[in-house]
């Protein structure tokens, strides 16, 4: 059972063909990766996923169902079991941190509030921000602050899968570092799904272990990271030139 | 193309299981699940004794609420008889030594009525400052503009001039075509009475021209423009675009509030003249209907009881307003903190302080201009 299905997805934009036939499915505990050039729709493809968009033509079933399918309550609790992470983080300005990631729980209602502050500080500590944070406005945050905020929210509902759209874009190697690992501790030991979109080659190697590519509107290939590493095409090669001039390993798989 | 319809699988519910020896829980025990369930789950776990045996390995899924909620139940503390797969053990894990979130910082409490008096005057205070800080910036602009012709903001002001007035024309036309009927045929029906009718062309010719005109505009002006320039200013704010153009070396009051000031000082006495001229119009209009009054008449007669003073009066008017609103739409633009409460907060206050500061103004114009323009 796949938690994400896209079956012959097209998407254009006025006279823009964004997605031509795309099939990608994602299984239970897959950390994929989606890379691709910019303009490839790669942010358009997440957004199909968490229904926030429907493609064109053609199929994007998560958890088995359309994002159409079903009836109000149904699709509500679909949209809770998945989080999304937003390229910049998306907290509410006007609510403080706490606040941010005890939205999603007192929406569901039903918790006793004391029972949100135990659940929201355990996010936080997920997530290895202070506890004095809770208490900041987003404002107040550094960038790499946001996106732990953001994923402490994503994560509040302890979803099954997480979406992430260029989790460490903007971040510096060293905060970029420690955000996969956190992704990945979490993968762990939350057995989360993950669906990144990423550009950046580091985290894709760290995080993933498979890596979808977008080119000319279609998934090019979708696997391991070293199968497609061994591919011969011009995206693949000028994606990971970095590494290849460098030539040497910089993650274990590579060995 | 496969369109076969797949279904969910279905998450089985959280169900308690009682045994002979104690409780067996099933399903998955997360929040989404437990949420239509909660309150029996509630119900059954508080009723249960921590002394019996739990059985946990029929659970599917369980989260850290329901590791909370079991953990509770338990009083803190794992059961002697308690069967776990030591997967789950993550979940409890995670609740059991939460943070301690900081204590809310205390409601800044203002205790004494004079204190709350001095911060409000502190406040206002700050908006003098501010706007006199604002004043000096866009003066010395001026002062420095002709000097260095090249750094004429042309674009942007007739970008504004065109945003603000131009485009304002159809409403505003239609503003002052029902004001005038209205205010027209109600005179006309008090006239009526004591036989004065030719007396409504001094009444509108007054009214619209040097009162109504200038203020309905401002009032339309405030609520269009105002609250655009201010939403506009805070949004950029709250962007970090004015950080942008300060760090290019391009000075805000020069490219963003100087173009907007003088465009709506320049534009407000034409969109003066034409709503009052449309006014006019429909108030001639509502008499030739009303009490027959022909409308070549109405117009020859205009000049000869309304002072030509009064245009003038009407038209200054117009454009002190309109640099009214676009100062403070800028004053409330810049004061906008970087959140969306803030932005909406800048945003009512720009327009309920334009609109009065409107009124106010034109009550000291009322005052000072007693004695123009009106006939003895």
């Amino acid at each position: 059972m796949s938690v994400v299905d896209i079956v012959d997805v097209r998407t254009s934009f006025g006279r823009l063909l964004v997605h031509d036939g795309i099939n990608l499915s994602v299984k239970p505990g897959d950390l994929l990766a989606i890379v691709g050039g910019s303009g490839e729709g790669k942010t358009t493809l997440l957004r199909h996923i968490a229904g926030l968009s429907a493609p064109t033509s053609g199929q994007v079933r998560l958890f088995g169902e359309r994002y159409d399918e079903g009836s109000y309550r149904e699709r509500r609790l679909r949209r809770q079991r998945f989080g999304m992470l937003f390229q910049h983080g998306a907290l509410f300005s006007a609510l403080n941190v706490y606040d941010n990631i005890a939205f999603p729980m007192r929406e569901l209602g039903g918790l006793h509030e004391d029972e949100v502050e135990t659940l929201v500080m355990s996010r936080l500590a997920l997530v290895e921000l202070d506890p004095h944070t809770a208490r900041q406005m987003p404002a107040q945050l550094s960038g790499g602050m946001v996106k732990r905020a953001a994923l402490a929210r994503a994560l509040a509902l302890e979803p099954e899968l997480l979406l992430l759209d260029e989790p460490t874009a903007g971040l510096d190697p060293d905060r970029s570092a420690g955000f996969v690992s956190l992704v990945r501790s979490l993968h762990d030991s939350l057995g989360l799904t993950v669906v990144f979109v990423t550009h950046d080659v580091d985290s894709l190697l760290a995080l993933a272990n498979r890596v979808a590519v977008m080119a000319d509107r279609r998934i090019l290939a979708c696997d391991t990271p070293e199968e497609i590493m061994c591919l011969d095409h011009a995206f693949i090669d000028t994606f990971f030139r970095s590494l290849r001039q460098h030539d040497e390993p910089m993650t274990p798989w590579m060995r | 193309m496969k369109s076969r319809v797949h279904h969910a699988e279905q998450l089985t519910p959280p169900r308690i299981e009682v045994t002979g020896a104690g409780f067996a829980l099933h399903g998955h025990w997360t929040l989404a699940c437990m949420r239509p369930h909660l309150h029996t789950l509630r119900r059954d776990l508080a009723s249960s004794a921590r002394e019996i045996s739990w059985d946990l390995s029929a659970v599917e899924r369980l989260d850290s609420f329901g590791a909370l909620l079991l953990w509770r139940a338990w009083g803190q503390r794992y059961p002697e008889a308690l069967v776990m797969p030591g997967l789950l053990i993550n979940s409890f894990e995670r609740i059991q030594h939460p943070l301690e979130p900081e204590p809310p910082a205390p409601p800044h409490r203002v205790h004494s009525y004079l204190a709350r008096v001095g911060q409000g005057l502190l406040e206002a205070g700050s908006h003098v400052r501010g706007m006199i800080e604002l004043i000096g910036h866009v003066t010395s602009e001026l002062w420095r503009l002709p000097q260095h012709p090249r750094e004429i903001p042309w674009l942007e002001t007739s970008a504004a001039a065109y945003k603000t007035g131009v485009q304002a024309l159809p409403v505003a036309a239609l503003l002052g075509f029902l004001i005038g009927i209205v205010l027209s045929y109600l005179s006309a029906l008090q006239l009526q009475n004591f036989g004065a009718e030719t007396f409504l062309i001094n009444i509108l010719g007054f009214g619209v021209i040097r009162e109504l005109g200038p203020v309905l505009v401002s009032i339309l002006v405030a609520g269009r423009s105002g609250s655009a320039i201010t939403a506009q200013l805070g949004v950029m704010r709250v962007t970090e675009e004015i950080d942008a153009l300060a760090a290019m070396g391009v000075s805000r009051h020069q490219r963003l509030i100087l173009p907007k000031v003088v465009a709506l000082t320049l534009v407000m006495p034409l969109l003066v003249a034409w709503t009052s001229a449309l006014a006019l119009i429909g108030g001639a209009m509502a008499a030739k209907l009303q009490l027959n009054i022909d409308i070549f008449n109405f117009f020859e007669r205009l000049p000869t009881v309304v002072p030509l003073a009064n245009i003038g009066i009407g038209l200054g008017k117009g454009a002190v307003f309109g640099m009214t609103i676009a100062m403070i739409g800028c004053h409330y633009g810049l004061r906008v903190k970087p959140n969306t409460e803030s932005l909406s907060t800048n945003t009512t206050a720009s327009v309920v302080s334009s609109i009065t500061a409107v009124i106010i103004i034109d009550a000291i114009f009322a005052v000072l201009t007693r004695t123009l323009g009106v006939p003895r």
